[in-house]
């Protein structure tokens, strides 16, 4: 198995708290990878400081065999790393499949003379990501929304709707951070089908925050614990089940 | 590409046309509030890409304008009579005309990156503000210039070029060039705003951070939008020298640029003919004012109810006359009572 | 010519600008505590300190201050007739100030930043115009509040008035000062400006809030307006337009929602207009202003004074 992605004693600090502390992930290529902690225990910030939207006070981050802490979100992106938002973040005017396009927009190879010129590299580019961006809305579901403004989508589609952005940048690594909040059991069945469908067919390794065990021991092959921004245990999700420190951590926050 | 060459000949020919109506069939005076709207058009379109597309808020657009404006007028008359000197007016020749915009064009997007790129540290009011302080930085630069007039500015600024046929034309080219740039900018506009780069401008409009981790390259597209306004602004900042024959940094002050603002939010951000709308009412609501201000005797009172009326009309329709919309044929059928378009049951 | 030296030079732009940067700083605070309140740069408080040294006016001339038709040079205002007049403008601008917000903001204080922005803006262009239909647009020339003294320290000229401008400003900034940080309704304005929502759960009546914030600004602004024009004793319509750009430009440089930061903001920009116009160009004064904003924008886009925040992601 090929490492994707591996940080070694990632810290960041605001002020006196310190919300990571020395984080160590290791994620192979293939994996469904879940991260988990109580409130506030830093796993929010650990993909800020992955996708280069936080710098880390300390420690590397390396994806796909390069370093790249610090860089901004845009070289983190272009390297094949995406994400969702847990506070969903849509282009919210956008229609839906507009908002699936923007996703594809890093790949696009024309200029923007193309584009005022309308020449056939322009029409070729709209088709491509059209094409596509359909074809992630067709995967998640949403297809029959197309035409909509995003912000005309209930709270469910909004979270889909995220995803299938996110996988319209063609990622290696797809950061998901709690896309189940405020699903109903129906929903979050279909939610942990499709995650796994997104790491075996379309071949993106996932990364998962998520509160919902059942969900993650569901689905995840890996599961690393966070508590107070330190790593509390890694395993198998049987390991962390009857983990004492884990279940101290569950229970004794409440 | 065939598309866009039959595009712009059509254009030409349709301003040639216009041109010649007015000038055979209309006034003067309604001459001048025509090419008065369309240099509000050119810089209201142009501004909606920076203000409207990409979020960001520039209230320093007459900047632009003044700039274009000095350069363009100073190449002008440089190239028509080779020196600054009284005179009676000339007409400019085709080529150096031509020449004269894009020159003015280029220097004043040169400005806008120079403007554009330290602007991305700011955001929001404070980019407002810090636009707004450029703009009055680069009036009272060119005030301190005497090799460009000073405060009184250039004068005997050239006659726009004649075209075939025009000659016997009272009044001039000035509404086919000036209406062939509102076509220009217009068109490019509408096909930014429908193109993968459009799209990606309003979604760090909507939300940059999520833009950014998506790839869009928030910086580079922010500075783009800032060339393409402030393109735009420098040509009808040439227009308008060679339209009035005079410039003086007076005519670019912090007012003009809030003036442009109005517009757009009058018309409804983000939205071109939201902002073509807005060009029209700002230019032409003081003038249908005034038969009101004469009737009643009152010195100034059009400019007194038409602050009141932008008053009035923000606090009933905050976002506009369009919203974001376009104004299109649906829009318009839904406005109808009685047809409300679309929805099947 | 008496040769003057350097220094006696530098000092004597040095004090001018001193006395400019004072009222820069009072209309300064209006607009900071506004913006610190509802985050609006209210454009229309450049008009509410040119209402204040019209209606300092219109009251000297019902009292019989002004000169005759006759140009009858008119006696000076006795100093209890002076104070009458301030305190009429001051009451008169506050009501003003309250009223504006009323009509014109409250109504739009949940539709976004812009659409209040422009309504600011409409605001100002009404004030500007009907300033020119009731008032008329040429200069009125102010009364003699005070017999101009000039005193000679040192080689440097300080005239009276500047004096009264300095010591009139600090007097107010420190009340302000004092009223914002130790009383009640003044910890009312500080938690509106922390919190809006919050402080409206904890029992703070946040529309008397921000009227009381309107009020206090628009005191001041009529203060700065008849300080300014017993200075330079003709007023017009259209004199709060500069001014008006500038003091908002020393609350930004200040640090916007500080009221030490107006302070500094305002004498920083006097001083360096009144010594970049002396030794240099007067022309370029009046850039001076954008050119510090820029500056401290990029260097500290919060103010020199101002706390930044950073987005939660
Ligand atoms: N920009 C910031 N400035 C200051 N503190 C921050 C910032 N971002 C996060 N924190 C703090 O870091 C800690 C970890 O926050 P984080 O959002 O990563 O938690 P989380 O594990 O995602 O929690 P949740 O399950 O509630 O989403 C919290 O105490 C939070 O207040
Ligand atoms: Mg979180």
């Amino acid at each position: 198995m090929t490492k994707l992605l591996e940080t070694k004693l990632l810290t960041i600090r605001f002020g006196g708290l310190c919300a990571v502390d020395c984080c160590d992930l290791c994620i192979d290529q293939g994996d469904l990878y879940g991260l988990i902690g109580p409130n506030g225990a830093g796993k929010t910030t650990v993909f800020n400081m992955l996708t280069g939207v936080y710098l880390p006070s300390d420690g590397t981050v390396h994806f796909d065999g390069k370093l790249v802490n610090g860089r901004n979100p845009v070289k983190v992106a272009r390297l094949g790393m995406s994400r969702t938002f847990q506070n969903i973040r849509l282009f919210d005017e956008l229609s839906v499949l507009e908002n699936a396009m923007t996703g594809a927009h890093q790949h696009s190879r024309i200029n923007l003379l193309d584009s005022l010129l309308r020449t056939k590299r322009h029409y070729r580019e709209e088709d491509r990501q059209r094409d596509k961006a359909y074809r992630l809305l067709e995967f998640m579901g949403l297809e029959d929304r197309a035409g909509l403004p995003a912000k005309a989508l209930p709270y469910g589609h909004r979270r889909r709707l995220e995803i299938a952005r996110a996988l319209a940048t063609d990622p290696k690594l797809l950061c998901l951070d709690e896309p189940a909040a405020g699903m109903n059991t129906g929903e979050k069945a279909e939610l942990a089908a499709l995650i796994r469908r997104i790491r075996d067919e379309l071949k993106v390794t996932v990364l998962l925050i998520e509160h919902d065990m059942k969900l993650v021991m569901g689905i995840c092959e890996k599961i690393q614990v966070l508590e107070y921004g330190k790593t509390i245990a890694k395993g198998t999700p049987v390991e962390i089940q009857s983990d004492p420190r884990v279940i101290e951590a569950y229970l004794g926050g409440g | 590409m065939p598309r866009t060459l039959a595009l712009l000949l059509a254009g030409v020919v349709a301003c040639y046309g216009l041109n010649w109506f007015l000038s055979e069939f209309i006034e003067v005076v309604y001459v001048d509030y025509v090419n008065l709207i369309g240099l509000a058009i050119i810089l209201a379109v142009g501004l909606n890409v920076v203000n409207g597309l990409t979020g960001q808020f520039s209230i320093g657009h007459a900047g632009f304008m003044a700039v274009g404006a000095f350069v363009g007028a100073m190449a002008s008359i440089l190239f028509t009579y080779g020196e600054i000197a009284a005179g009676p007016l000339a007409f400019a020749g085709l080529g150096s005309f031509l020449f004269c915009l894009l020159l003015s064009g280029l220097a004043a997007g040169a400005l806008g990156v120079l403007v554009g790129a330290p602007a991305l540290r700011l955001r929001g009011d404070y980019l407002a503000i810090a636009t707004l302080g450029f703009g009055e930085i680069t009036r009272i630069l060119l005030t301190a210039q005497d090799s460009l007039g000073g405060p009184t500015g250039l004068k005997r600024i050239p006659k726009m070029p004649l075209l075939p046929g025009t000659e016997t034309w009272d009044g001039g080219t000035s509404v086919f060039w000036i209406y062939l740039f509102v076509f220009l900018v217009v068109g490019l506009a509408v096909r930014l705003q429908r193109s993968t780069f459009g799209r990606a401008m309003i979604a760090i409009r909507e939300n940059e951070l999520a833009a950014e981790t998506m790839g869009v390259p928030s910086a580079r597209l922010k500075v783009v939008a800032f060339v393409f306004g402030a393109f735009f602004a420098g040509i009808a900042g040439a227009l308008y020298a060679h339209y009035q024959h005079s410039v003086r940094p007076d005519d670019f002050t912090s007012v003009r640029s809030i003036e442009v603002i109005v517009m757009l939010v009058l018309g409804g951000l983000g939205s071109v003919t939201g902002a073509i709308a807005g060009a029209v009412v700002v230019t032409l609501l003081p003038q249908l004012l005034r038969p009101l201000e004469e009737a009643m005797g009152i010195d100034g009172l059009s400019m007194v109810v038409y602050a009141l009326l932008l008053i009035v009309m923000m606090v009933f329709r905050p976002q506009g006359i369009f919203g974001q919309r376009e104004l299109s044929l649906k829009l318009l059928r839904g406005l109808i009572p009685g047809r409300r378009g679309g929805k099947t049951p | 010519m008496a040769e003057v030296s350097l220094t006696t030079e530098v000092l004597q732009y040095v004090t001018n600008g001193v006395a400019k940067g004072s009222t820069y700083a009072l209309m300064a605070v209006g607009y900071t505590l506004v913006y610190g309140v509802l985050q609006l740069i209210n454009f229309a408080h450049a008009e509410v300190y040119m209402l204040g040294s019209y209606f300092a006016w219109y009251q000297a001339k019902w009292a019989g201050y002004l000169p005759d038709s006759k140009g009858a040079r008119a006696e000076t205002v006795p100093l209890y007739m002076v104070a009458l007049f301030v305190a009429g403008a001051m009451a008169a601008c506050a009501l003003a100030g309250m009223l504006i917000e009323r009509l014109a903001y409250r109504p739009l204080r949940n539709a976004g930043r812009l659409a209040p922005l422009i309504t600011a803006i409409g605001v100002s262009l009404l004030l500007q115009y009907g300033g020119q239909v009731v008032f008329g647009t040429e200069p009125k020339l102010f009364p003699t509040f005070a017999e101009t003294v000039v005193y000679d320290a040192g080689g440097v000229k300080i005239p009276n008035t500047n004096i009264y401008i300095v010591v009139t400003s600090l007097v107010l900034m420190l009340g302000l000062t004092f009223f914002v940080n130790k009383t009640r309704p003044g910890a009312a304005m500080r938690a509106c400006s922390h919190d809006m929502r919050t402080a409206r759960l904890m029992g703070v009546n946040v529309n008397a809030t921000i009227s009381l914030t309107f009020a206090i600004g628009s005191a001041l602004a009529a203060v700065a307006g008849v300080l300014v024009a017993m200075d330079q004793p003709a007023i017009t319509p259209l004199m709060g337009v500069r001014i008006g750009l500038k003091a908002f430009v020393a609350a930004v440089v200040g640090g916007i929602g500080s009221i030490p930061g107006a302070a500094l903001g305002g004498l920083l920009l006097g001083v360096s207009e009144s010594v970049v116009s002396g030794l240099w160009k007067p022309v370029y004064s009046e850039a001076v202003a954008f050119v510090f904003l820029i500056v401290v924008l990029l260097v500290k886009p919060s103010g020199i004074l101002g706390k930044s925040v950073r987005e939660k992601v």
